[in-house]
């Protein structure tokens, strides 16, 4: 790890002002990944912003039927929270099976969907619940917010400050685990409203992605067997030592009806 | 607690009061005045030409004290690191040892390769140093795969290596073998590969060199399994500094597996940096570093085949194997897949013929060398994978193929057609006492609940015998070694009684500490917190050959057993002066020297405070002091084996495999300590599920690159992966060793995967599936269910 300067600013816009126009800086959440690249000196902050004195963005709250998670939430905060395991216990569940201990009481939902990460569980919950994702400059639509792989649309100095998840009828994730990194290598958050129906895949390709087929079929019908004769093209889909994309396509698959089935259950 | 402690109880770990507590003191822990910090440069490359090494940017930056290349070692005639075992291959012709330079030069021929050493004050100055440095490479194409390898037009890592061909060994009678290949009613073959895997000891390799200008010493603090082989291996061969004047200390060091029984350039590019500038220099391997600084284990491709008569009976085996070298010979590269693996290729089985051939090849990877059961583990995956496909293409139970074949118990000492003699053993015994304690019979009703759940469930078997306590050094000798395996302990008994034991193995995990302890107070009848045991400093311990091959308990623990002999022996003469009577009436029992028949008696705390305050003593005949040392050199190998049943079930939805029961039943011999040989199993056999399961060592086929290059790639099993295991010992007495100890650090590695696939196997039984090569991960497998049912889904 290269020398950098720490600060721990107490207020939004401090921390927004040490990351104006200043290229060299870098904010650091939970830093779960962060860290480790630094540590292998791929990212070489001269300033790193630590988000984690700044108060009111570690707050779950209900706001009308919108459930409210401040940014630098830690993933085993909203994985106890009384209020989400009540209002969106598919996210409660989600957030219980991150990483392993010591990620979840570092790693914040802010930070996650920030990164981007293509396997990270958080973005499947936001793209599937149709959340929306407010940062320091306005509010962004979770359709437009994950652009591609480790990238998303917030602008330079933009932070993320809680997201808002509307309410579904019923929800749920499934994960099948890389199981060296314990990522998802795929991962399905599904999601029923009274109007629609949402499916986010995580893992499975270069970044978070709708499964507009898997949609369609659960539209007519919200059951496991409506899936039986539903395929994912696998094209587009990654290829690595642990899985290959035809692999990856078949356990998108296995996990949409898998969580299709527990949604309906916990229903 | 303040008593004897002796053979066959489980007290706590004595060392553990320190490790619970985080007071142990590791290389990394270690700061000496004046240190200075070490970081390699590494090549990025598979294969290249050096064409030149440019270090002048780095030798400005600040905190910078050197910057050393290969050409700087060559310059100062440090030497290459030397092989500690070498083959002769089937012409007769030695095995090609090409030279093996601490830091490249001329060419890199692996990823990771050193090319150079940057030494600063701090380490964060050292790796800024280290991206400083313009290296121009000449990329040249890379192999990294064995059959790939050997093909004619393959890149070759050597101008004086043709083939990439180290050595083409072989061992047996091929001649006998063809002929009981002609008149057999069934030849079962099949091809296999055994993973390469990655060892990861908890704590990385590290180094700090020093030199002391007043005495000429210098000092190598090391994670090393054998400090004095160490010392032996870099000061006479690499660096040319005389024994006397080189200390080496292996302190606490967290875990070895094998990883730390090499001799590591590292430790000759610290030791031999101290020298040149005067202070410390400390190199500790980073994690991921720790990928390819250390050795790999494992790396064959083999086809292999046993005839059989028209009942099942083995008549004869031939094998042929290519084993991988990696870029270079590591200390004991060669040795691993020839001498202790071609040995063991009868098993627990009486097969009167055996045949194998191995080429031990050279590709573009890290070196592979010795991995917990080095060879062993190899050779019971082969042989055991054969036997079950015997028993599936011959239509019988593969328990049954294998009480048809075992060695029976009154058939020890049993010589097999492959050097080793067995000399104490009970295969079926483990074999159907494990087959109780596994439920084998209620399987078919387990395989039928699992098949109402829509998942495959499978039943594997292994068994398997090891050669441990290496070694024989005669044997050694004429297998190719180039030093004896001998072992040396002193039992220095102080004043007060207390005993302060000096012995050449050393303890990373193995709880020697506690065991060796427990020998002492059974001998002497001293209180087990009276004990000290000291290892892995050539300053103190007079010599050693260090912890490897199952072999502290057995070779060390039995040069203990007679310096404690020698103690005894000693104090019955001081006794004998004592107590005035003569020395064959002087019997020693729990503790106590008296004359037999009397009351007359003296305490071994007595015979001690005594033997230094010798006011009286008849010196010509009794030397003052009672303090003995001895060396032990084992008469022959010792063969722990046992019988593992493993029990899976597989998603065939996801491929993946679970381990739902395991049960092991050992022959480890006498068990000093319970406890201690049931953690060794567990760590075993778990170790070897990861290479049945999870664990591969995955290169580019091209580029070179490794793609498992950390934790985030290359599986680890975990606690969360394995239901409890079911484990009991089921021991014969060794013949030959003094307290009838086996060993038991590699048993479980060893048994293990050859179980875990048989268990897939099964499984997959329904679609018809006779082999699955190992890791069986759930990318694998689920290719392989879906191929199956492809044809079928097609009708």
């Amino acid at each position: 790890m290269r020398s950098f300067n720490y600060h721990k600013p107490d207020t939004l816009d401090a921390a927004l002002a040490l990351l104006s126009g200043n290229d060299e800086a870098l904010p650091i959440a939970g830093g779960m990944t962060l860290l480790p690249t630094m540590k292998q000196r791929l990212a070489a902050p001269e300033d790193l912003v630590d988000l984690s004195g700044l108060p009111g963005l570690a707050d779950v709250a209900m706001e009308g039927d919108i459930l409210v998670i401040g940014a630098m939430t830690r993933h085993a905060d909203v994985a106890a929270s009384p209020l989400v395991k009540e209002k969106l216990p598919a996210l409660a569940n989600l957030a219980s099976r991150i990483g392993d201990q010591q990620v979840r009481h570092r790693g914040t939902i802010g930070g996650s969907i920030s990164n981007n990460d293509p396997a990270a569980d958080y973005p499947a919950a936001v793209l599937a619940l149709n959340a929306e994702i407010v940062t320091s400059k306005r509010t962004i639509a979770a359709d437009d917010f994950f652009v591609a792989m480790f990238e998303t649309a917030l602008e330079p100095g933009e932070l993320v400050t809680a997201i808002r998840f509307p309410l579904p009828e019923v929800a749920a994730y499934m994960k099948f685990a890389n199981p060296a990194s314990r990522y998802a290598l795929a991962g399905v958050f599904v999601a029923k409203t009274t109007s629609a129906v949402r499916v986010a895949v995580t893992g499975a390709g270069p970044s978070v992605f709708r499964a507009s087929d898997i949609e369609a079929a659960l539209a007519e019908s919200f059951d496991a067997t409506a899936l039986e004769r539903i395929s994912i093209d696998a094209s587009e889909l990654m290829s690595d030592i642990h899985a290959d994309n035809e692999y990856r396509a078949n356990l998108v698959m296995v996990m949409a009806r898998r969580a299709v089935a527990l949604a309906q259950q916990s229903g | 607690m303040n008593a004897v402690v002796g053979i066959g109880s489980s007290p706590k770990r004595k060392e553990d009061a320190r490790f619970v507590r985080g007071k142990g003191t590791y290389v990394a822990d270690i700061k000496r005045p004046g240190m200075l910090a070490g970081v390699f440069l590494r090549s990025e490359h598979a294969h290249a030409k050096l064409n030149s090494i440019d270090v002048s940017k780095a030798l400005a930056q600040p905190g910078v004290k050197a910057v050393y290349t290969g050409e700087d070692m060559k310059a100062d005639n440090v030497g290459g690191l030397p092989v500690g075992w070498g083959i002769t291959d089937k012409h007769g012709d030695p095995m090609k040892e090409p030279p093996h330079p601490p830091i490249a030069h001329d060419k890199v021929r692996y990823v990771g390769d050193a090319v150079a050493f940057v030494v600063a004050d701090t380490i964060e100055q050292a790796q800024a140093a280290a991206e400083m440095i313009e290296v121009d490479y000449e990329v040249l194409p890379a192999v990294v795969g064995l059959v790939d390898a050997l093909r004619p037009n393959a890149p070759q890592l050597y101008d004086d290596v043709p083939n990439n061909l180290c050595a083409d060994w072989e061992l047996g009678n091929s001649s006998a073998v063809d002929a009981a290949f002609e008149n057999a009613a069934h030849v079962a073959s099949i091809e296999l590969v055994n993973n390469r895997l990655i060892g990861n000891p908890l704590e990385p390799l590290a180094a700090i060199g020093e030199f002391e200008f007043a005495s000429g010493r210098y000092t190598l603090w090391t994670t090393s399994q054998f400090p004095h082989v160490v010392r032996l291996l870099m000061g006479e061969m690499v660096l040319g500094i005389p024994q006397h004047k080189l200390r080496v200390v292996a302190p606490d060091v967290g875990g070895g597996f094998g990883v730390k029984q090499f001799h590591y350039a590292e430790e000759a590019v610290v030791t031999w940096a101290a020298g040149k500038l005067g202070r410390p220099v400390k190199w500790v391997a980073q994690r991921s570093e720790g990928f390819v600084s250390d050795a790999h284990g494992r790396d064959h491709v083999t086809e292999a085949e046993l005839a059989l008569d028209e009942d099942g009976k083995f008549l004869a085996m031939r094998v042929k194997t290519l084993a991988n070298m990696g870029a270079y010979l590591s200390t004991f590269g060669p040795n691993i897949p020839t001498n202790l693996y071609a040995p063991l290729l009868s098993g627990v089985y009486q097969i009167p013929s055996i045949y194998c051939e191995v080429k031990c090849v050279f590709t573009n990877t890290v070196p592979v060398d010795a991995y917990r059961g080095a060879g062993r583990p190899e050779a019971t995956f082969v042989v055991e994978r054969l036997v079950d496909m015997a028993a599936r293409e011959m239509g019988i139970d593969k328990i049954d193929i294998r009480k048809r074949n075992m060695i029976p118990k009154e058939a020890y000492p049993y010589q097999t057609p492959v050097i080793v003699e067995y000399d104490s053993g009970d295969p079926l015994g483990c074999l159907e006492r494990s087959e109780e304690l596994a439920d084998v019979a209620g399987f078919e009703v387990r395989r039928a609940e699992s098949a109402s759940r829509g998942k495959y469930r499978g039943l594997g078997i292994s068994t398997y015998i090891e050669a441990c306590g290496l070694a024989p050094s005669r044997l050694a000798g004429q297998l190719g070694a180039r030093g004896g395996l001998y072992e040396s302990a002193t039992v220095r008994v102080h004043p007060s009684g207390a005993v302060t034991v000096l012995i050449g193995t050393h303890n990373h995990g193995q709880g020697h500490e506690t065991t060796f302890a427990q020998i002492v107070s059974d001998r002497l009848g001293v209180p087990f917190e009276d004990i000290d045991i000291v290892f892995g400093d050539t300053d103190r311990v007079q010599f050693g050959m260090g912890t490897y091959g199952s072999r502290s308990l057995v070779v060390g623990g039995a040069a203990l057993s007679q310096a404690s002999d020698k103690v005894i022996l000693k104090g019955r003469k001081i006794a004998a002066h004592q107590l005035e009577a003569s020395l064959e009436d002087i019997v020693f029992e729990d503790g106590t020297f008296s004359v037999a028949g009397t009351d007359r008696k003296k305490s071994f705390q007595e015979i001690a405070g005594a033997a230094y305050v010798p006011f009286d003593f008849p010196l010509e005949t009794l030397e003052p002091g009672l303090e003995e040392q001895s060396y032990y050199d084992p008469v022959n190998f010792t063969y722990p084996g046992g019988a593992h049943f493993a029990e899976v079930e597989i998603d065939p939805d996801t491929g993946i495999v679970t381990l739902e029961r395991y049960t092991a039943v050992d022959d480890v011999g006498t068990i000093i300590n319970p406890m201690i040989v049931e953690g060794q199993l567990h760590g075993g056999i778990v170790q070897g599920i990861g290479q049945a399961l999870f664990e591969h060592g995955v290169y580019d086929p091209t580029s070179g690159q490794l793609l498992s290059g950390s934790f985030m790639d290359y599986c680890m099993p975990r606690a969360d992966n394995f239901p409890q295991l079911v484990i009991e010992p089921h021991s014969t007495t060794c013949t030959h060793t003094p307290m009838g100890v086996k060993g038991c650090g590699e048993c479980g590695t060893i048994g293990s995967p050859a179980a875990i696939i048989s268990a897939v196997v099964d499984a997959l039984k329904p679609l018809g599936i006779a082999h699955v090569d190992m890791p069986a991960s759930p990318n694998h497998i689920w290719n392989i269910i879906r191929n199956a049912r492809t044809p079928v889904a097609a009708e």
